[in-house]
């Protein structure tokens, strides 16, 4: 069976947007192919990978933008700007790159507070120098009060192609593990607590971090290294369904094997949450040979951010396209795309 | 996590797995229905099912509260929604329920300002910050939700909080499971009772099933291994020819439920002469709507609803879902025409419901039929 085949032809049939077309998940992605790649779509947009993989006379750079807009613009663990530039250095990465230079452009809506925006921009400096990256461009605009979201900012930036490495969906094959460079869920869950409406005390903190040293530490593995991306908005399931939808295969989860903070899944347990859609800012998802496996865990354990990484699961030929999950309690399940924001239960 | 591990022990449910193979009676087929959607999603999370002897079916019943309301009441939210002045709240997943045109977050695209809350206070508490909106809540659910809504009433009435109305669409257990006893369509060997109504309502509501009908009923919690030992006390029952309430929750659900929840209710709401159900048609003193003394507070009184009844989309089989009469699958949009993305019905909509726990996790299960009238 073709994978092309296989899939529906997608299509908006919404008259207009509505949240669900921003979530990440099944929507998104209709949006993105029916839409955007109908009217702009050329060979190198058309992957959708995390980055655009362009030729520039020899050398391999990746290109890639992003919007970052979250409330509230502060939370634990990170803040907009260091957001901005971790999501932007991190599709970078992924794309087995490594992150040179960024710009970005501000929309501030009339009423900001100036301290409030400066704290922001030092927060983008300081994981700017942490990821090795300088903000090489800007742009800023102000827009009237109730016009904006307090502040976006759009960052892209540009990589350079790290040569021992050649990644995508179709150098996946049966038989490989996929690992998790460590803890599920943080960011989205610290963010979903730091808007305040939930009354939940917990302490958790987002994991916005680089992880070009995680990423760069496997481009060792050369071939050995299948594929790589960061699973931000709609969770490790939604990227991995991404992946088996792309190359025909299997993934097959281990429900013990994944690692979520206790917290992250109390709040997650209480509000009827799934820690497998809910987002991550500083987490790697690699799919790596057979034979070296073990060698991936031990290169990403070495790395303080990478000290909780596990092997979660495995590459399987059928049924084709799914991400399955082997439960704790001994039975299975489909992992579907998210459909929609994850919403909290009722009763 | 502590409290939670011990209900989801792979160990424990091999022991029980092993155990009911060997109860289960040889010479016959069993279908048990989980009335409540929150089963029916643990069920298909889990993996419950796949620990199954053969000949032991689990069919999904209509307790999912976003599942049931009907069309014409969507479009009774939604008018209200458009209303002037109005912040229209409502829990998240009924944003996404079609009504006869557009749903919620499809009235928000254009304008209405519907906002989600986690709790009926939370709506209560938005008036209260923003006294020059009027704030309307979107009540729904069994008498699980009815209590949280009976009490944000009282402290409304009692604050004085002029600027607060709620849209009531509580329904209650019983009747529904009444309906499904007494049509013919299908055989049903016993139920497994929802855990978090009963811990409102208690397991003694339940008494006429045994006596009326002769079928079991356990009451269950929302662990799978709450679900697999709920099964197991429902096919010894029946492997021993009795048929009795037993409460396999007993670590929240007493004989007579919550007497302060069945207070505040009692206080605040009364039954309808009768409420129109998805896919169960008009069902006498079923639903209920606030009491005269509370009219203020009461959306339906304050505005004018269209008040209609509109007929399900013609494709959606949510209403033989809702009765356990045909499987998610066995729906001729489902998954096609209908998916969680752009559902047609509720079942697909809801989390609590069949369609939608069947599509996101339990695509990989072979497809077994329904049991046969």
């Amino acid at each position: 069976m073709s994978e092309k085949a296989s899939r529906r032809r997608p299509r908006v049939r919404d008259e207009r947007i509505t949240l669900v077309h921003g979530a990440g998940g099944k929507a998104t992605r209709d949006l993105v192919e029916a839409l955007f790649l109908e009217e702009l779509g050329n060979p190198l947009l058309d992957p959708l990978g995390d980055s655009a993989l362009i030729d520039a006379g020899g050398v391999k750079l990746a290109f890639t933008t992003d919007a970052h807009v979250v409330q509230p613009l502060f939370y634990p663990g990170g803040d907009i700007g260091s957001l901005a530039v971790n999501g932007t250095v991190n599709d970078i990465a992924v794309a087995g790159a490594r992150p040179i230079a960024l710009s970005a452009a501000f929309v501030l809506e009339e009423g900001l507070s100036t301290a409030d925006l400066r704290r922001v921009v030092a927060s983008m400096a300081e994981a700017a120098q942490e990821a090795g990256v300088v903000v090489a461009a800007g742009d800023t605009k102000v827009v009237e009060h109730g016009r904006g979201d307090g502040l976006t900012i759009t960052t892209s930036g540009v990589g350079l192609v790290d040569d021992r490495v050649s990644l995508g969906a179709e150098k996946v094959r049966p038989g490989d593990k996929v690992l998790v460079s460590g803890t599920l869920g943080d960011h989205g869950m610290a963010v979903m607590i730091a808007r305040g409406n939930l009354e939940l005390e917990l302490e958790i903190e987002s994991d916005s971090a680089s992880i070009f040293p995680l990423a760069e530490s496997l481009f060792a593995l050369g071939e050995d290294l299948r594929w790589l991306r960061d699973p931000t908005r709609g969770g490790l399931a939604t990227t991995l369904n991404e992946l088996t939808e792309a190359s025909g295969l299997c993934v097959v989860l281990e429900e013990k094997a994944l690692p979520i903070r206790e917290q992250v899944a109390a709040a997650c347990e209480i509000l009827g949450l799934d820690p497998l859609y809910v987002a991550n800012e500083g987490k790697l998802i690699a799919v790596v040979a057979p034979a070296r496996f073990e060698e991936a865990l031990a290169l990403l354990r070495a790395h303080p951010l990478g000290a909780d990484a596990q092997v979660v699961g495995e590459i399987e030929p059928e049924p084709k396209g799914l991400v399955l999950l082997q439960t704790a309690f001994g039975g299975s399940r489909v992992v579907d795309m998210l459909s929609g924001d994850p919403l909290p239960r009722i009763c | 996590m502590r409290y939670i591990d011990e209900y989801r022990s792979g160990g424990l449910a091999r022991a029980l797995a092993s155990e009911l193979a060997e109860t289960m009676p040889q010479d016959r087929a069993l279908a048990l229905m989980e009335v409540c959607g929150g089963h029916t999603h643990a069920i298909y999370k889990h993996g419950i099912d796949e620990l199954l002897p053969p000949g032991l079916e689990l069919v999904h019943g209509p307790g999912c509260p976003v599942c049931v309301i009907p069309v014409g009441r969507v479009d009774d939210a939604i008018s209200l929604a458009l209303e002037p002045n109005v912040v229209f709240t409502t829990f998240g997943d009924m944003m996404r329920v079609p009504g006869s045109k557009g749903s919620l977050l499809d009235a928000r695209s254009r304008g209405a300002d519907v906002r989600m809350v986690y709790s009926p206070l939370d709506a209560l508490e938005l008036a209260s910050a923003n006294p020059e909106r009027e704030v309307i809540f979107f009540a729904i659910g069994f008498e699980t939700t009815a209590p949280s809504t009976a009490v944000t009433l009282l402290r409304a009435q009692a604050l004085g909080i002029e600027n607060f109305s709620v849209f009531c669409n509580h329904v209650t257990i019983g009747p529904p499971l009444k309906a499904i006893l007494d049509a013919p369509e299908l055989r049903l060997d016993g139920l497994i009772a929802p855990g978090h109504v009963s811990a409102v309502i208690g397991s003694r509501p339940y008494d006429f099933i045994a006596s009326d009908y002769g079928r079991p009923v356990v009451v269950a919690g929302f662990e799978p291994l709450d679900i697999l030992q709920s099964v197991l006390m429902l096919v010894r029952q029946l492997a021993a020819g009795r048929a009795e309430v037993e409460n396999q929750y007993t670590r929240l659900v007493r004989r007579d439920g919550n007497p302060r929840a069945l207070e505040a209710i009692e206080q605040t709401m009364e039954l309808r002469d009768s409420f129109e159900w998805r896919g169960l048609g008009s069902i006498p003193s079923s639903g209920l709507r606030l009491r005269e003394e509370l009219a203020d507070w009461d959306a339906e009184r304050r505005y004018e609803v269209p008040g209609v009844s509109v007929p399900d989309h013609k494709a959606c089989q949510c209403g033989q879902v809702l009765r356990g009469l045909v499987k998610p699958w066995e729906c001729k949009v489902f998954g096609t025409a209908c998916t969680p993305e752009s559902p047609i019905g509720t079942c697909m909509v809801s989390s609590e419901g069949a369609c939608a726990a069947y599509y996101h996790y339990g695509r990989n299960r072979p497809k077994r039929g329904t049991v046969p009238a």
